[in-house]
């Protein structure tokens, strides 16, 4: 095996586009709609989200990846928003908690939060059940153990764990084993 | 959070040639380590170029038997990727068992390999850090340093390398392939990690503009009798106390093959030689393990709050290497 040897291959120049620092137009595709908007590069998903499309349903709760409040969709895989670049989500599909609904029907995952009282101040509530959303998709939702660990990304401060886990084998249980579907 | 300018490249040459022509810049991959430390003027890039559109997401056999994960591929993917988890189920476990369900749907595995360590005075701009400025002094020498390392120091830096995947590659003698200005180069993964020495500040040996494209698995039938066990404050969503990467057969009662390596006691992601010579072609017993486990940590350094990660670390290689010998026991 060729060990630090340099194969010799000419990179390319710098002839990529530079967009910035000042305020750029992007467009993010957002539960369905196209919404433009100005903002520097350095704005993160969330800040997009909560300060420019007013949608305060995704929390902060940290701003550095340690506790889940952000929790999004990007196309359909759930992601932190503070620890993503608005401006990188051009070309994709962002779900957030606002977009769960079908019109006054809630998602399965909401109303049964709601039931199994899972929640007490509710600041970690919408990154709770993009996360249990997915999670059901992903099929990691099996038992309790699996639940636990595959939601450990997803802190709640007032401890309402019992509560959270019981909402989510209800809605597991209601699709028989079969995959969340949205 | 500083002002940035961002480009997203879609071939690997302008992603190189954009870097490298620019001193203030650096790749953005799943910007979970980037963006968090730009937020705290830790990392200081006046412009990301996003490589996230390069094709370098693929989980590919390689033609003597191997595995290359591309650079890009994430966290989760790899983890999940049937080939991985059957030929190489240290590596999905080291995975699953970093980060978050979320962090891991965003994280690159060379991003991982990347990642800057997490010692409470490198992310604090107002601490003294050799590693974050040369020469201002080691907060953690006399500080909070109970997560810091015991082995591999030196007297400018002790913070623990945080990855989990990179002790798995350790053990298992991966290869880290990269492209820059200056063309393609194989790094076999001890060389890819630096040890602090006097130049904490240098991690790598890749120069400006050096991406890295892929990480090659050997092929390496023992690997299929792998694990990764991670010992954390909490049971999940936690950086590694201690870790322990182990492959292992066993024929006859004795240790035919042994791969063995660290985490979460050392400035790099931690190859167990020490243990791994006293293990090869022993008897597969408690004795061994502990002599081996003795042997390797004899050359620990404690610094104050972390001293009891000698003894833990001891106590997890020899637990690691009793699972397996069971295991391989009842195979
Ligand atoms: C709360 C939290 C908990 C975590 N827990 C764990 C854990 O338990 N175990 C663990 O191992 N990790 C853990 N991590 C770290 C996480 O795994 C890393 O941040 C992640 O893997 C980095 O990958 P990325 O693609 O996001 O890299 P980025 O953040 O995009 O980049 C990181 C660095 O690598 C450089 N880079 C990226 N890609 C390349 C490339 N292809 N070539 C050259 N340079 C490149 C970037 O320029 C940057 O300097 C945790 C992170 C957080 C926030
Ligand atoms: S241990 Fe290393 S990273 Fe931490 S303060 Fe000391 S020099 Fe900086
Ligand atoms: S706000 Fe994003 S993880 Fe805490
Ligand atoms: S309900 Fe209060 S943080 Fe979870």
């Amino acid at each position: 095996m060729k060990s630090h040897q340099a194969i010799r291959t000419a990179p390319a120049p710098d002839s990529a586009v530079v967009r910035g620092p000042d305020e750029v137009e992007v467009r993010l595709r957002v539960n369905g709609t196209t919404r433009r908007m100005f903002i520097e590069p350095r704005v993160s998903l969330l800040d997009a989200l909560r300060d420019r499309l007013d949608l305060h349903g995704t929390k902060k709760g940290c701003n550095q990846g340690a506790c889940g409040a952000c929790t999004v969709w990007v196309d359909r895989r759930r992601v932190l928003a503070c620890l993503t670049l608005a401006i990188s989500c051009e070309n994709r599909e962002i779900t957030t908690i606002e977009g769960l609904a079908e019109g006054d029907t809630l998602h399965p995952m909401q109303q049964a939060f709601l039931d199994a009282d899972a929640f007490q101040c509710g600041y970690c509530t919408p990154g709770q059940i993009m996360s249990a959303v997915a999670l059901l998709t992903e099929g990691h939702a099996r038992d309790d153990d699996e639940i636990k660990e595959w939601m450990s990304g997803n802190l709640c401060r007032c401890a309402a764990y019992p509560h959270i886990r019981r909402a989510i084998r209800r809605v597991r249980d209601e699709q028989g084993g079969e995959r969340a579907s949205h | 959070m500083r002002p940035i300018s961002y480009s997203r490249v879609s071939d690997v040459g302008t992603a190189i040639g954009t870097v490298a022509a620019d001193p203030h810049s650096a790749f953005l991959a799943g910007g979970t380590n980037q963006v968090d430390l730009l937020r705290i003027y830790v990392e200081q890039p006046r412009r990301l170029v996003d490589i996230n559109d390069l094709p370098l997401k693929q989980v590919e056999e390689l033609p003597g038997g191997g595995l290359r994960l591309g650079g890009l591929a994430r966290m989760s993917d790899v983890a999940e990727h049937p080939t991985v988890r059957r030929r190489y189920p240290m590596v999905t476990e080291s995975l699953l068992l970093g980060a978050s369900p979320q962090l891991r749907h965003m994280a690159s595995v060379a991003g991982n390999l990347m990642q800057r360590v997490r010692c409470t005075y490198f992310r604090d701009t107002e601490a003294p850090c050799n590693k974050r400025a040369p020469g201002t002094g080691c907060s953690a020498m006399e500080g909070v340093n109970r997560g810091h390392a015991v082995l591999g120091t030196s007297e400018c830096c002790i913070a623990t390398h945080p990855s989990d995947l990179g002790v798995a590659l350790m053990a298992l003698d991966a290869v880290v392939q990269t492209e820059g200005p200056a063309g393609q180069r194989s790094i076999p993964i001890d060389d890819f990690y630096l040890l602090p020495g006097r130049t904490p500040e240098r991690e790598h040996p890749l120069t400006h503009g050096e991406l890295v494209t892929g990480i090659d698995l050997p092929p390496l039938p023992v690997a299929a009798r792998s694990r990764y066990i991670k010992i954390r404050d909490r049971e999940s969503y936690e950086f590694a106390l201690v870790a322990v990467a182990v492959a292992m057969s066993v024929a006859g009662g004795r240790i035919a093959e042994i791969r063995l390596a660290l985490g979460g006691v050392a400035t790099k992601p931690w190859r167990a030689r020490a243990a791994e010579r006293e293990l090869d072609g022993a008897p597969a017993t408690p004795e061994s393990f502990t002599r081996a486990a003795e042997a390797e940590m004899a050359g620990a350094t404690p610094h104050g709050m972390n001293a009891f990660k000698i003894e833990l670390g001891k106590r997890t290689i020899v637990r690691a290497l009793t699972e397996m010998a069971e295991r391989e026991g009842s195979a």
